[in-house]
């Protein structure tokens, strides 16, 4: 080009092929508006990539606390004297449990403290315990360290969800008690703590008088062996101050403890605003720096059933529920779908007819995914009577469907096979079958698979359709078979994030992370389906 | 490959057939009120935990629309018990008898419904009168009815805030709806808008002040926290677990909390149900134990782990009574 250029303006100055200035210009213009496109374009594609680091990383960053769940050890006393071992179904485990609890909190004495204490731990400890004993009988008989999974609260507060909790720091002054349990005062040896009572959200009052009410930061003193819970504050004789506290965690002694030997931990987020008390964060603090509490890798999430207290829930129940209802999709939508795709595409004769049956398939394709519900409510379980909550109807519902889009790209790909291979088959006397089913299909299988994958991997995401024929339901049994009642995935992420305990958010994205998962894996397959097996022509 | 095919569907269209006729079933079947379902699940789950029959399946489908599944007939193929978050309507107690179904009424607590906001908020005192000036469609001005004029707060009272009137509430399909109209709407309503028009005081302004936010009550308080302007309603169980989050307001000069509930003080509460189907009472295993849990002080007393979940138990006589009926199975209208 540039020599045929050259060669043209021989002997001349090499000039421009666009002479005039107008021309100049909109050539200018031209590639103006190819360098604005390419930056739409990448534009585009970036805030495209943006939105989708944005929303996996927020389902990542809040599902990582429900990999892991709390654990404390306790020392569970299964002697005779508590568990008889002729009759295992009889004994009330969960107040076993709660009595070795309260055992490590001797000085928790009234009802109300109890119940809290008590709402520490899950209450499905008794449950867990009852299934263990039977699986291991050794237990009986003595005391075990056994680790039961904690309440949700506690869980939550533990993994640095519910609170802002500060480190403890020393006070520098001494601070004297005037009892060691109920409501207390306290003296300390300098007028500090005024100021930083009112940093943290003291109400002023009369004479100086600083009260820390609920809406407050929490100002706890651990010292003695104990901790005591400011309420209020007020300056003292000679430079000191003295406050009211009430003890959480009864003291040793009166004896005055020295600077240094007293510290502070300050819980910035007030106690009206959580939903987790002083008290229990107090015992927590306990357990955890006595080397109780463990976090674990959370296997009731990934092995159990549904539930309604966070901590017991588990994603297995509407796993099993998905892989049932896609095995059902996929016995009756794949060989129907390729049946029909093959008839319609190497059998039926180009008639009025038939293109009328090919548009409505198309159209089927775009039907809204609740319309199928709402006719697998109509035929399934009204007129043929189907088990409601049943994967079997969900999967018929489903294959319905996914049947438009296995036929669409079934169509696609016998199409993609040249004629030359049906007229050499012909050509040496095959049948019309012997020419599909022996050459053309298989030549078109990679392709087809590939559709069908990814029908699937759409009918896996779907909900709508489920909520008509009972499958948006809390079913905690593991489904056994195709009539039992069961829920999917999406269903089940769809009811977590309608919950209202706050555990349950973590468990949702975990959820979804877990359905993200299955769905890259069933695109992945399709992927490497079509890049290894697929011939062009 | 393709007899392979063939047998594969032929065996799931016949595994598909057989169900429907299968051996009776073996697990409860709830549907109705999602105000209820919270309560009803936690039930069911602690009776499957102990071992005695399987875990009831429990659907939430609307306080209507379990109704209607409910008193479908009698059979397998219809729920044992539907969740209400009000008391069966005449004419669906006519249908249900009409089909065979006798229900067997159980009251098992209150719900207060709340307006609520976010804690960055203001605090305000409301009564009947200006909530329902301030939602209705039609509101009487110097005597005359017209169409709601009322943007801001202070228009309807001098001692409310200046800021827009934007309420976040349930759709007319949610039972909470239906409560929340019956309980301040029509007990507010004002006698011009009365007069003009008999239905006119259940109806809620279309404008976009009130908006309705679906039945998914973990959105309306999402929604709360990021606009701190606007009120929401909703049943007392998801501010006592977004008690972190939201503050309740005193309607008629009483706050919204548990003790105020439960003593009837708080006007802004209703009764939840359950209905159990007599006819499937020894057909289907576990419906007695289904009652006996529900209505035992374990569950549903005052220190029982609905009042946990959030159901606020009635007083010790009442429970008392429902109690002997449900184990009596006291049918409606026999």
């Amino acid at each position: 080009m540039t020599d045929a250029i050259a060669s043209f303006g021989a002997g001349r100055r090499p000039v421009s092929i666009h002479t005039d200035d107008a021309a100049k210009a909109r050539l200018k213009g031209r590639y103006r508006a190819e360098t604005w496109f390419k930056w739409l374009g990448a534009a585009a594609v970036a805030l495209a990539g943006l939105f989708l680091v944005l929303l996996l990383s927020t389902i990542v960053t809040q599902a990582i606390p429900a990999l892991r769940l709390n654990y404390l050890t306790l020392p569970i006393d299964l002697s005779a004297a508590k568990v008889d071992p002729a009759k295992l179904d009889a004994v009330n485990y969960d107040a076993i449990a709660q009595e070795a609890l309260a055992a490590k909190f001797p000085d928790v004495t009234s009802r109300q403290d109890k119940r809290l204490l008590r709402g520490l731990i899950s209450t499905g400890t008794g449950v867990f315990l009852r299934k263990d004993i039977a699986a291991d009988p050794g237990m009986l008989g003595r005391t075990v360290n056994y680790a039961v999974p904690l309440d949700d609260f506690a869980d939550l507060y533990l993994k640095g969800l519910l609170a802002d909790v500060g480190s403890d720091e020393a006070i520098s002054t001494s601070v004297t008690p005037s009892e060691t349990s109920g409501d207390i005062d306290l003296t300390f040896g300098d007028d500090t703590m005024l100021a930083l009572a009112r940093g943290w959200g003291a109400t002023e009052g009369e004479n100086g008088m600083l009260t820390l009410t609920s809406g407050a930061s929490s100002l706890l003193v651990a010292f003695n062996g104990g901790t005591v819970k400011l309420t209020a504050l007020s300056p003292g004789a000679n430079g000191t101050a003295v406050a009211k506290g009430t003890v959480i965690e009864a003291l040793d002694s009166t004896a005055p403890a020295a600077s240094g030997q007293a510290f502070l931990r300050v819980i910035d987020t007030p106690e009206a605003s959580r939903k987790i008390s002083d008290k229990e964060i107090a015992w927590l603090d306990t357990l955890k720096s006595a080397g109780l509490i463990e976090s674990r890798f959370n296997s009731i999430f990934f092995f159990t059933g549904a539930s309604r207290e966070p901590e017991l829930a588990g994603v297995w129940g509407a796993v099993v529920g998905s892989f049932l209802t896609m095995i059902v999709t996929l016995a009756i939508a794949f060989p129907i779908g390729v049946s029909a795709a093959i008839y319609l595409e190497e059998f039926a004769p180009k008639n009025r007819l038939t293109t009328i049956i090919e548009v409505n398939i198309n159209n089927l394709a775009a039907v809204p995914s609740i319309v199928f519900g709402l006719l697998g409510l109509a035929v399934f379980l009204n007129f043929f009577g189907l088990p409601r909550s049943a994967p079997v109807v969900g999967g018929m519902v489903l294959a319905l469907m996914t049947l438009p889009i296995i036929i669409i790209a079934s169509r696609a790909s016998l199409r993609a096979v040249p004629p030359s291979i049906r007229e050499a088959a012909l050509g040496i006397g095959a049948s019309k079958v012997q020419t599909v089913f022996h050459h053309v299909l298989p030549l078109a299988m990679p392709g087809i698979m590939t559709g069908t994958i990814l029908g699937m991997a759409h009918a896996l995401g779907e909900t709508a359709p489920l909520l008509m024929i009972g499958m948006v339901a809390f079913i905690v049994d593991i489904p056994g078979g195709f009539t039992d009642p069961a829920t999917i995935l999406p269903v089940q992420i769809f009811m977590w994030a309608d919950f209202p305990e706050a555990g349950f958010q973590q468990k949702t994205s975990a959820a979804i992370l877990i359905l993200l998962v299955f769905l890259v894996i069933m695109n992945a397959i399709a992927v490497i389906l079509r890049r290894r097996f697929e011939r062009r022509w | 490959m393709k007899k392979f095919l063939l047998t594969a569907s032929a065996a799931a269209l016949a595994l598909a057939a057989s169900a429907g006729y299968a051996a009776a079933r073996d697990q409860i079947q709830i549907v109705g009120s999602s105000t209820v379902f919270p309560f009803t699940t936690a039930v069911a789950e602690k009776l499957g935990q102990s071992g005695k029959i399987k875990t009831p399946v429990v659907e939430s489908t609307g306080t209507g629309g379990g109704m209607k599944l409910f008193c479908q007939g009698v059979g397998e193929n219809t729920p044992d018990f539907t969740n209400a978050s009000r008391a069966i309507k005449d004419s669906e107690l006519e249908t249900c008898k009409a089909n065979g179904v006798t229900p067997v009424e159980i009251k098992v607590g209150f719900d207060g419904i709340v307006f609520a906001n976010s804690k960055a908020g203001t605090v305000v005192d409301l009564t009947k009168e200006q909530v329902f000036k301030a939602l209705a469609k039609n509101v009487a001005v110097d005597g005359k009815v017209v169409p709601n004029p009322y943007k801001n707060w202070s228009d309807v009272d001098a001692s409310l805030p200046a800021t827009k009137i934007e309420v976040l509430g349930p759709p007319p399909t949610s039972g909470t709806r239906d409560a929340f109209v019956e309980l301040v709407m029509d007990a507010a309503c004002q006698k011009e808008v009365k007069a003009a028009n008999e239905k006119g005081c259940g109806e809620i302004r279309e404008d976009g002040a009130f908006v309705e936010a679906g039945e998914n009550d973990n959105l309306i308080v999402q929604k709360l926290e990021a606009n701190s302007n606007a009120f929401g309603i909703f049943g007392f169980s998801f501010l006592d677990q977004n008690a972190d989050k939201l503050q309740g307001h005193k309607v008629d000069g009483i706050e919204p909390t548990f003790e105020n509930i439960a003593s009837g003080k708080y006007g802004v509460s209703r009764s939840l149900y359950i209905y159990a189907k007599k006819e499937h009472v020894g057909v289907i295993p576990g419906m007695q134990e289904f009652i006996a849990e529900y209505t035992s002080e374990g569950a549903w007393g005052s220190e029982g782990y609905l009042a946990d979940k959030g159901l606020i138990p009635m007083p010790d006589a009442e429970r008392a009574t429902w109690a002997e009926n449900a184990k009596a199975l006291k049918g409606m209208g026999s």
